[in-house]
């Protein structure tokens, strides 16, 4: 240090402090970078399983199964149909009629019935993206070695059809329609509910509750229930909805009973499940956002003689908007990746029809991924981290559009 | 309670043994004094001696964000507006405010004005309001090509005399102004000074400065606050007068070292 810099009297320790702060710069940067690393480890497991060779062998030849030269993949519906017919027991082909009639199939349907009963395709082998790009000399050997009748093909287990076909127990034709049409279904319910009640709650306990022992013990307990575990959750909803709400949860009440619903495990039950998790979340989020508009806004609204309800509808809540939305969003994402509370409510783990209504039996992505993850086989390994691509494109789509909802709420000026 | 707008009342308001209380904390003791109508009130002061809340209590802002309570009676044209059956969203519809800092709505400048006259029902020509309003606010000719533009958007002195403009708007019977200069430069300071000598005519003003060069300059009765003793450190009026006697000959000795700048 330079002699002028000097005073008496006081420690000169510049280059110290400087020293000390370039360690915390360090740590917080290293704490980011393991945050980072924790994120691509993530994403790169997830793609790694989601791509890669896959050896398989068909149990029956499908040229055997041409009719007048036509091969099987270009025969008519009825055609595959009678196929199915002779090739089954009529005790499979009977359930498979009544699970869903076989008139009111498509044909592509039926084909991929054909495909799954008869056909039969067995993966006998699965490689991941890395060991497929960088050691596919090594697979074809092995496979040509292990199983000379098998085809080796290099697949995406990620494609339009995974995302459009129902679930199957064949992993070669098994499908996330279902669960991404239960998930949408369950976060509907879910957003009706806990977004009106949420945001409700959030403007009386900002706007117009007193601060008394009351009062303050309701907020405590808000704030507490936040971070309830999410299975607690799950088991007051099998307790409310799926048992106490049965008549309403199972459409009973509404004459709506059919053969997909004869209890309470519905999607409707699980949407408001759901919605009871993220309740208290909507509220501390709305409340945050509530407070944060600024007094002298609400001073200028009463100042001109406007009722509490005027100065709320018209100033605090569209100036709190966006900040409640974001935390909607925020509790909306945490609801899509819920797995514990729907299995305890009873989400189907194997069911190959869409919801279709608040009172049809469903699953959800992440159960699907849960129930393909805890399979033994390899495949199901790929399928899973297939869903969870699904899962988090479906996540990312839906915050874009509520942050699209949210800038045209604050882009009023 | 219907107030009554065409008073004989030679005194809009009238504050009788006003006693303000935050809590336990008695922050305003004993205050009375009279504001006459169609004239300009000045309250001074040294810092936290109650000049605003003081002000508030004339309008019953006070209570909604502070949680006061009072004891004594403030009339409004001979009717205590703190009585049982008086709403207070009524009193702040006739007793309007400016604030300190200028706060317009986030909306464009003609809804500021708009959205204030439909709260209550206006159902009149809404351009002509907008234009009658501005103009006495002395800010048409500055705004009058960006009516659609945020309030935010012009600056401060704009901003405040779109404030004055908004409340005006309504047509209350007094503006209560609460160092409405404060957040302004000279220029615009004198723009509010010059507005508020036009406006009187039509308004009962009751403004708190702490400039005093300001209160000499604009009002016509002062009201000069202090604490009554330094043991509750609790403000009360000490002389309340025409403005020149309380800035050329006070009766008070402490107003007299104010005034002059001598305060200790």
């Amino acid at each position: 240090m330079k002699e002028i810099w000097i005073v008496q009297g006081f420690a000169n320790n510049l280059n110290l402090r400087n020293r000390i702060g370039t360690v915390w710069y360090v740590i917080f940067q290293a704490s980011t970078i393991v945050g980072i690393i924790a994120l691509i480890a993530l994403l790169f497991n997830v793609i790694d399983g989601s791509f890669g060779y896959v050896a398989y062998e068909a149990k029956v030849d499908p040229d055997t199964l041409a009719v007048d030269g036509v091969p099987v993949e270009a025969q008519s519906k009825e055609q595959l149909v009678s196929l199915l017919q002779s090739s089954l027991s009529s005790g499979a082909y009977n359930k498979l009629e009544n699970e869903k009639p076989f008139e009111s199939r498509s044909r592509e349907g039926v084909y991929q019935l054909v495909v799954e009963r008869i056909i039969r395709p067995q993966i006998v082998a699965v490689w991941k993206l890395w060991p497929s790009l960088t050691q596919a000399d090594e697979i074809r050997a092995t496979v040509a070695q292990d199983f000379p009748q098998a085809e080796l093909d290099f697949v995406s287990w990620l494609t339009y059809d995974f995302v459009s076909r129902p679930q199957t127990s064949e992993p070669l034709t098994a499908g996330v329609r279902t669960a991404i049409l239960g998930s949408l279904w369950t976060i509907l319910f879910t957003i009706l509910l806990a977004f009106p009640i949420g945001v409700g709650a959030a403007i009386y306990l900002e706007e117009y509750a007193f601060d008394n022992w009351l009062n303050r013990i309701i907020q405590t307990n808000i704030n507490n229930l936040a971070g309830v575990p999410s299975i607690v959750y799950g088991i007051l909803g099998l307790a409310i909805f799926v048992r106490a709400l049965e008549p309403l949860t199972s459409g009973k009440m509404f004459g709506l009973v059919n053969l997909t619903s004869e209890n309470g495990r519905t999607v409707l039950s699980a949407g408001l499940t759901l919605g009871l998790l993220v309740l208290p979340i909507i509220i501390i989020n709305a409340q945050e956002a509530i407070r944060a508009v600024p007094q002298s806004l609400r001073k200028a609204s009463y100042g001109v003689g406007a009722t509490k309800w005027q100065t709320v509808w018209s100033h605090v809540l569209p100036n709190a908007m966006p900040g409640i939305l974001t935390g909607t969003i925020l509790a909306i994402s945490r609801a899509i990746g819920e797995t514990a509370p729907l299995v305890v409510v009873g989400a189907s783990t194997a069911i190959s029809f869409d919801p279709s209504s608040p009172f049809s039996k469903f699953t959800t992505l992440p159960i699907q991924i849960y129930q393909w993850t805890s399979r033994p086989q390899d495949e199901f390994r790929s399928l899973a981290a297939a869903s969870i691509l699904v899962l988090l494109v479906l996540l990312l789509s839906m915050n874009a559009s509520a942050v699209l909802l949210r800038n045209r709420f604050s882009r009023r000026f | 309670m219907a107030m009554n707008k065409n008073s004989d009342h030679k005194y809009v308001i009238e504050v009788r043994d006003l006693d303000i209380y935050y809590g336990n904390f008695k922050a305003v003791t004993g205050v009375s004094m009279k504001v006459e109508r169609n004239a300009i009130t000045a309250i001074i002061g040294p810092s936290g001696c109650g000049k605003s809340t003081l002000l508030r209590a004339f309008n019953r802002m006070n209570e909604l964000f502070a949680g006061t309570s009072i004891r004594g009676q403030v009339m409004f044209n001979g009717e205590d507006i703190y009585a049982r059956d008086v709403d207070p969203v009524e009193v702040r519809y006739r007793i309007g405010m400016v604030f300190q800092k200028p706060n317009p709505f986030p909306k464009s400048i003609y809804e500021n004005i708009a959205w204030t006259a439909r709260i209550h029902g206006y159902k009149g020509n809404m351009d002509e309001l907008v234009e009658n309003s501005l103009r006495q606010a002395a800010l048409w000719d500055e705004v009058k090509d960006k009516l659609q533009q945020s309030g935010l958007s012009i600056s401060g002195g704009q901003q405040q005399r779109l404030c004055i403009a908004r409340a005006i708007s309504i047509k209350p019977e007094v503006i209560l102004m609460d160092e409405p200069a404060s957040a302004l430069d000279p220029i615009a300071t004198l723009k509010i000074e010059e507005l508020m000598q036009e406006l009187k005519k039509n308004y009962t003003i009751v403004i708190v400065t702490h400039n005093m060069q300001q209160a000499a300059r604009a009002s016509d009765y002062t009201a000069m606050m202090m604490l009554a003793d330094r043991e509750t450190r609790s403000g009360t009026v000490i002389e309340f007068d025409d403005t020149k006697v309380i800035f050329t000959n006070p009766k008070d000795k402490r107003t007299e070292d104010y005034v002059t700048g001598r305060f200790g």
